[in-house]
């Protein structure tokens, strides 16, 4: 059926349908991703949101087939990438699509790079390995690629240590975009960054984007993020996709308790005399424990007895507009402690 | 670097005076009146005062020192046996090279076997190989050194007859003792490089490199294991300090006239100018390994060896400020 699906979608890049991917520590399973399915098409950008924990990262590194195993585990779900299925291929088939058709760049830029080689060098290598070039054309492309990303090349031959946080970043996004790969991973490139050199960065990523036409799949916790840079927006909880859609819907018109719940912790400029946050109560539930029924349950303010009973489903709410939640469209709050109404 | 080679060099000698004061004093201490046992324990006084004199032993305690660390810093004059009036520094000239020749090679077989076993270890992570390899790292580590060296000498001298007993006249003598000599340490690195490059294999640079489509073999030569040996090398200085140590045991009971055997003796006779000189010398052979230790950080980790050239802290401070304006420019 999803070969049929994809014929039909001829502008689909990747599709990723109903994923499971576990952790074992200790004898224990940990339920990191529950069946996420999702779509990024060509040329656009999927903003993939939730908190730490909630399995974003994981979901890239499947994708990519850099999970580590052991312990995590691909359990069940299927990754088309052109209509290919690349989770069953082998190391050396799968080393063609890592880094010449999808790229990933990494969340932590003072770790992401070896301390012991030059930058040049870690640019060079991949480039060496997908465009057959020679040891010279690569160290050229590589300083090319330097200059791209706002690096003065004589650098080539300094060390990571030598590059402060935001250089690192463009280093490690030069990585990423060497070999011109159609599909990149960001993983929450600015999280570590200082706002300044985030916009800037955050620039630099939509330009070669843009030049390239590449698509993107960008995690992040940062809904600022996704509003200047996302097409499509999937909001992830505990390893679940609770809410997905076209970027203008979700921001217009959040229908699940969790997204309602992201967007009132953020602090709003514009509402005057709002000072106030709102928190989501509680904690992420433990991932080797999760509650039965909707996941978010424990921490839902409009939660009734039916959310307790079954995993609800992801729902179409209209357009491309999809929630988990029964009572999408119909939140009454159900807590007791509501000094603050509503919100939303 | 240059600089900061001699510079390391003259901070040698500091340590070196340092382990001559300290083993003098302690030699000094030792109970038995060295005239007693020289001479025998049927001694008059009389002779006894003489050998003090002639010894310079009624000297009080600086003034000896001083003129030990004289005699041997100096004029290079490591003195007579007491026992055998021989000379200190022709016996050690003799016996260093076997010294260095165990030293050396337990170390070569120590590197060269103990970091490659941990390094399969750690790529078989929790498969079969990499518990084979650690349960057996686990017993040459427990395994004494002495008992192994008595065992094999009862298997490969005296049932099997493939090799000598004691003695290394021809080279099969030098196969026992080394091997005795590096197997405690040995496997101690394969554990080390096991855990250190398991760290490292699991850091984000190794997901990068990995995320590049490049190959295993790759990722673990060029991209994990100059990382990982960092920790190694940082031991290996260690490990040669412990098969210096080993070479008391195993000289002594290959009968290797190497400077451990000399150092036993001096030691079992309280034959002072023996032991201060064999310390000494074991000390000055410790320092120059870590020394070079050290140097050859250098080399793997680019980090440190920016430090180097930077030198004092002034200078640390001022090239950061330079490389932070180059950013910003």
């Amino acid at each position: 059926m999803s070969e049929l699906n994809n014929n039909e979608n001829n502008d689909i890049l990747l599709s990723v349908k109903d994923l499971y991917v576990e952790y074992t520590s200790d004898k224990k399973i940990i339920h990191a991703v529950n069946g996420v399915s999702f779509d990024i098409k060509k040329g656009k950008t999927l903003g993939l949101v939730g908190e730490t924990g909630a399995g974003k990262t994981t979901i890239a590194k499947s994708i990519i087939g850099i999970l580590p195993v052991p312990p995590a585990k691909l359990k069940s779900g299927e990754i088309y990438y052109e209509g290919q299925e690349i989770t069953k291929l082998n190391e050396k088939e799968m080393s063609h699509i890592q880094g010449e058709e999808i790229s990933m760049i990494f969340q932590d830029p003072m770790t992401a790079l070896n301390p012991t080689m030059t930058v040049g060098a870690q640019i060079a290598d991949g480039i060496a390995l997908h465009e057959n070039l020679s040891k010279v054309d690569s160290i050229k492309k590589a300083k090319q690629m330097l200059e791209l990303v706002g690096i003065p090349s004589e650098r080539f031959t300094e060390y990571p240590h030598q590059f402060s946080g935001g250089m690192k970043q463009r280093v490690v996004i030069a990585i990423a975009l060497a070999c011109n790969p159609q599909l990149i991973l960001a993983d929450e490139p600015t999280t570590a960054l200082d706002v300044t050199i985030q916009a800037q960065v955050l620039e630099l990523i939509k330009d070669l984007q843009k030049k390239q036409e590449t698509s993107m799949l960008l995690i992040t916790h940062d809904l600022g993020v996704v509003a200047q840079t996302c097409d499509d927006v999937a909001v992830i909880y505990a390893g679940e996709i609770v809410e997905s859609g076209d970027k203008y819907e979700i921001f217009d018109h959040p229908s699940h308790p969790y997204t309602l719940g992201l967007f009132g912790s953020l602090p709003n400029m514009v509402k005057k005399g709002e000072k106030r946050l709102h928190p989501i109560a509680g904690m992420m539930p433990n991932p080797s424990n999760l509650p039965g029924g909707c996941k978010f349950h424990p921490r839902c303010p409009y939660a009734t007895e039916e959310c307790t009973q079954d995993i609800p489903e992801l729902k179409n709410i209209g357009g491309t507009h999809a929630c988990r939640c029964i009572h999408a469209g119909n939140l009454v709050r159900t807590d007791e402690t509501n000094e603050e109404t509503k919100e939303g | 670097m240059i600089r900061y080679f001699i510079k390391r060099i003259l901070m040698l000698i500091p340590v070196v005076i340092a382990v001559a004061i300290v083993i003098f004093t302690l030699m000094y201490f030792v109970p038995g009146d060295p005239a007693e046992i020289i001479l025998g324990a049927q001694v008059t006084q009389e002779q006894k005062d003489a050998l003090h004199e002639q010894l310079g032993l009624d000297q009080p305690y600086i003034v000896q020192l001083g003129r030990y660390l004289y005699d041997t810093f100096i004029r290079f004059d490591l003195g007579t046996s007491w026992i055998n009036s021989k000379s200190v520094s022709a016996e050690l000239g003799a016996r260093l090279p076997k010294t260095m020749i165990f030293a050396i090679a337990a170390m070569v077989i120590q590197v060269l076997l103990g970091v490659p076993l941990g390094i399969f270890a750690a790529t078989h992570h929790n498969k079969f190989g990499d518990q084979l390899t650690m349960v057996i790292a686990l017993a040459g580590v427990s395994i004494p050194s002495f008992w192994l060296a008595l065992m094999l000498m009862l298997l490969f001298g005296v049932r099997l007859k493939w090799l000598p007993v004691y003695g290394v006249e021809q080279w099969q003598g030098w196969i026992l003792p080394v091997i005795c000599g590096s197997l405690g340490v040995l496997a101690q690195m394969a554990r080390q490089a096991r855990s250190s490059m398991l760290e490292v294999i699991r850091s984000d640079y190794i997901d990068t490199a990995r995320a590049k489509g490049l190959p295993r073999r790759t990722i673990i030569y060029k991209y994990a294991l100059p990382n990982g040996l960092i920790p190694i090398v940082q031991t290996l200085g260690n490990a040669f300090g412990t098969s210096l140590g080993g070479t008391l045991i195993i000289e002594t009971v290959f009968s290797i006239p190497g400077v451990g055997m000399y150092l036993q003796q001096g030691i079992a006779t309280r034959d002072r100018p023996i032991v201060r000189s064999s310390v000494v010398i074991l000390s000055i052979l410790f320092s120059l390994i870590m020394l070079l230790v050290d140097l050859a950080f250098a080399f793997i980790d680019p980090r440190i060896k920016a430090q180097y050239a930077r030198g004092g802290r002034l200078k640390k401070k001022r090239a950061k400020y330079n490389t932070r304006g180059k950013e910003a420019a």
